[in-house]
């Protein structure tokens, strides 16, 4: 379970960020409020499950499915 | 009073600088409701007090110093370059109150740079909605700046603004340390134990700087610069390699640290009562907006909403217009005395510009819903539902603005893809959106199909006309996207893109923005268009009226002559006009290139409107009705264009000119065809050079060509 990423969520499901593994794309992630041990939650997913909607720092942010799987989840 | 000093407008995309700016300076401009619709700075003035006023910059949104794309380079390059016109000498950053923590990462960059700065707390009724409240007082206590609550739509908190903003110009105030010291980071800090300063104080050492935050962005951004010259951005390089400095590791740490500090400001200022995990009602709708199947049904439902309104809705006020133009230019030729004047007036700038005053309801009915899209936030779940797709063709989401935005004009279009990340999508989004078909092919496209589609309706709800006009748009978007597809697969790029974007909450469309919005594009296609189509519809007259040597006398003594004897009927009048029409420059124009045209169906008159409309395709309606008008003589004086060019007969067949086959061999013509200087001279400005404007050019004419030619040979 410990290798999970955001791509992987179910939609309404929660979960805390552990780290990222691409550094070029994590600054972004960073600067919109994606930070580690941040509480997420999947909110929606386009037709076709890609892009996505996560709930984050209080608004919602939508991103590729591949940027998703950069963002490496705590396990339970 | 001229005013010497400028305030910049700063903050996250919408946290409303854009209605500040309004209510800052009065003088108005277009704000949307999805990030990146402040394409270039806007600037107006303020008056702070009676004696003082100040030079007012909006600038486009960003979330960060770091910019991602093309249109948000422009804040760090002012922002980095205290000898840049623009260089604010107060900055007032706008944050988001419902979303503090997120937009106090900016201002935290902005304010250890050492502007003197004002911070404006926007949307409280909005946080207070969210059960949250932010203590002001504590913010600034915490800061070190001057802090205001505001409601930038309401104007509420605006004279504070001003008020903050004046003491900050008479007295700067600036926070004595760095928010965040770049120095204290292991890396860059001096190595004692050496002896040897670290990147930032040779930094500064070099280039004559005092404060450690800008000296880290020359050394991070010194490659987008355009003010340091190749040799100082040379020695950068130098010096990052000399210290094995990596950025992108720094700037993680940069933004982590920053978000650590700012949470212990956000402990203290904001009180949060929000429930945890309780949906609001704009993610409630979303689930509805983004739904696999009602996610499509209702965009798709929404375009079709929007080809009704342009074209049915319209209608009676365009009848309204129509005749209201024949009756002047009817009535003023009964009472003018003749002659080549009043000739110039009713059949040269009457009936060019009235050909274009009939589109007023058409093209302010489009911006108007285009308009009310925007405000509301629905475009930024539209990226969200298309990106998918439009990835498939070789562009992305974020293409949805610059598409949609073409069918009303394609400059603004352009310029709107200064929000793509990617270069690749950026270009070939520029390189396709001229074929969504923008408002000036309308005028076009009413006339051809009113003229060949039956007025009926089908189902009991959709005209057949508007069906006809939905499917010329829906041509437009399906070239683009096989074009864009096609630059796709020739277009290499090994350069990532990302497409990480904030949904914003959905609100109610201001209405005087909206308002707005539909009368500037209406005031700018009725002056911007108005003026060419003026000049040209007078140089067409006077190239309409007079021939080479005397042939057009001849004409119309060989007419008079067939004729003699006979009482003067309206037939001969018509056949007079014709033929000297015929015999003028322009029936030359025309005949000359006739052959190259005929194999689509066009006569020399059609050609001539094509060679017209060259520069800009809406001249093609107001330079038909002008041949038409000469071509028809001074019978039936107070016919519309449509009239007129109903009545066209092809001397060949005998039959009407405009058949099915010309009259969408037409269309399609217009559909492809590249035919508008301001959208050529767009494309040069935003890709720095000729070969692109040049390669979008070529290919639509080419295209235009042959489906043109494809059409009329199997219609016929």
């Amino acid at each position: 379970m410990s290798n999970r990423t955001v791509a992987d969520l179910k939609p309404g499901e929660k979960a805390r960020i552990k780290s990222f593994s691409d550094q070029w794309a994590s600054i972004k992630l960073l600067e919109m409020g994606c930070l580690p041990g941040e509480e997420i939650c999947l909110h929606g997913k386009a037709p076709m499950g890609d892009p996505i909607c996560l709930n984050v720092a209080g608004y919602c942010l939508s991103m590729r499915r591949a940027e998703a799987a950069t963002i490496l989840l705590e396990g339970e | 009073m001229a005013s010497s000093s400028t305030l910049a407008l700063i903050g996250n995309p919408n946290a409303g600088k854009s209605s500040l700016f309004n209510q800052l300076t009065g003088l108005r401009q277009k704000t949307g409701n999805f990030p990146g619709v402040t394409m270039d700075k806007k600037s107006g003035t303020c008056q702070l007090t009676p004696t003082t006023a100040i030079t007012v910059v909006d600038l486009p949104g960003v979330y960060s110093i770091y910019p991602k794309s093309p249109d948000e380079q422009l804040v760090t390059d002012i922002l980095a370059n205290p000898s840049h016109p623009d260089y604010p000498d107060v900055a007032v950053v706008v944050l988001d109150a419902s979303n503090l923590r997120r937009n106090m990462l900016l201002f935290t960059q902005i304010m250890d740079l050492h502007v003197p700065v004002v911070l404006a707390l926007n949307m409280l009724d909005v946080a207070k909605q969210q059960q949250q409240e932010v203590n002001a007082v504590r913010l600034s206590m915490r800061l070190g700046v001057p802090v205001v609550r505001i409601n930038a739509r309401t104007g509420e908190g605006v004279d504070l603004v001003k008020k903050a903003v004046f003491q900050q110009l008479e007295t700067p105030i600036v926070a004595e340390t760095l928010f965040f010291d770049p120095d204290t980071d292991p890396v860059l800090a001096d190595d004692i134990a050496a002896g040897k300063p670290g990147l930032l104080a040779e930094t500064k050492a070099q280039y004559g700087l005092d404060n450690s935050y800008l000296a880290l962005q020359y050394v991070i951004q010194h490659d987008g610069f355009t003010f340091l010259n190749r040799q100082q951005r040379e020695g950068l390089d130098v010096l990052i390699a000399n210290y094995q400095f990596s950025e992108p590791a720094f700037q993680v740490r940069e933004t982590i640290r920053r978000y650590e500090l700012i949470a212990g400001i956000i402990t203290d200022a904001v009180t949060n009562n929000r429930p945890v995990g309780q949906p609001t009602w704009s993610q409630k709708l979303d689930r509805f907006l983004l739904h696999p199947i009602w996610g499509y049904v209702i965009f798709g439902l929404i375009l079709l909403l929007i080809f009704q309104a342009i074209f049915a809705w319209a209608t009676p006020f365009q009848d309204a217009i129509d005749e209201g133009i024949a009756w002047i230019n009817g009535s003023l030729k009964d009472s003018l005395p003749p002659g080549p004047l009043s000739d110039l007036l009713t059949d040269g700038v009457i009936a060019g510009v009235g050909g274009i005053l009939v589109f007023i309801p058409q093209i302010a009915l489009l911006f108007l819903l285009v308009s009310l899209l925007e405000e509301s936030g629905y475009m930024s779940r539209v990226m969200v539902l298309m990106d998918r797709i439009m990835r498939k063709f070789g562009l992305n989401g974020r293409s949805v603005v610059p598409l949609i935005s073409g069918v009303a004009c394609a400059v603004p279009a352009i310029m709107a893809t200064r929000s793509i990340a990617s270069q690749r999508d950026r270009l070939i989004t520029i390189l396709v959106t001229p074929l969504m078909s923008c408002s000036a092919r309308l005028p076009i496209y009413t006339i051809l199909i009113a003229l060949v589609v039956p007025d009926r309706r089908v189902g009991g709800l959709f005209n057949l006309q508007g069906l006809a006009l939905m499917s010329l748009y829906l041509l437009g978007l399906v070239s683009a996207l096989v074009a864009a597809w096609v630059f796709k697969k020739v277009l290499k790029t090994k350069e990532r893109s990302l497409f990480v974007m904030e949904l914003p909450t959905f609100k109610m469309p201001r209405w005087n923005h909206v308002g707005l919005t539909v009368w500037e594009s209406v005031r700018s296609f009725v002056w911007e268009a108005g003026r060419v189509i003026l000049a040209i519809s007078i140089i067409l007259w006077v190239l309409a009226s007079y021939g080479p040597g005397n042939q057009m006398e001849q004409a119309e003594a060989r007419v008079r002559q067939q004729q003699q004897g006979k009482p003067m009927t309206d037939e001969t009048a018509n056949s007079i006009a014709a033929q000297r029409l015929e015999a003028s420059y322009a029936g030359h124009f025309g005949h000359f290139i006739e052959p190259a045209i005929r194999p689509l169906g066009y006569d020399w008159k059609i050609g001539v409107a094509l060679l017209a409309s060259f520069a800009a395709r809406e001249v093609f309606v107001g330079t038909m009705s002008t041949i038409y008008s000469l071509g028809a003589g001074n019978t039936e004086d107070n016919t519309t264009i449509r009239q007129r060019l109903q009545n066209e007969r092809n001397p060949e067949t005998g039959g009407p000119r405009y058949t099915p086959a010309v009259a969408w061999s037409l269309l399609v013509f217009y559909v492809f065809a590249m035919m508008c200087m301001s959208t050529i001279a767009t494309t040069y400005r935003e890709t720095k050079g000729w070969k692109w404007p040049m390669v979008q050019l070529g290919y639509m004419m080419v295209l235009a060509y042959v489906s043109a030619l494809v059409t009329y040979q199997l219609l016929r």
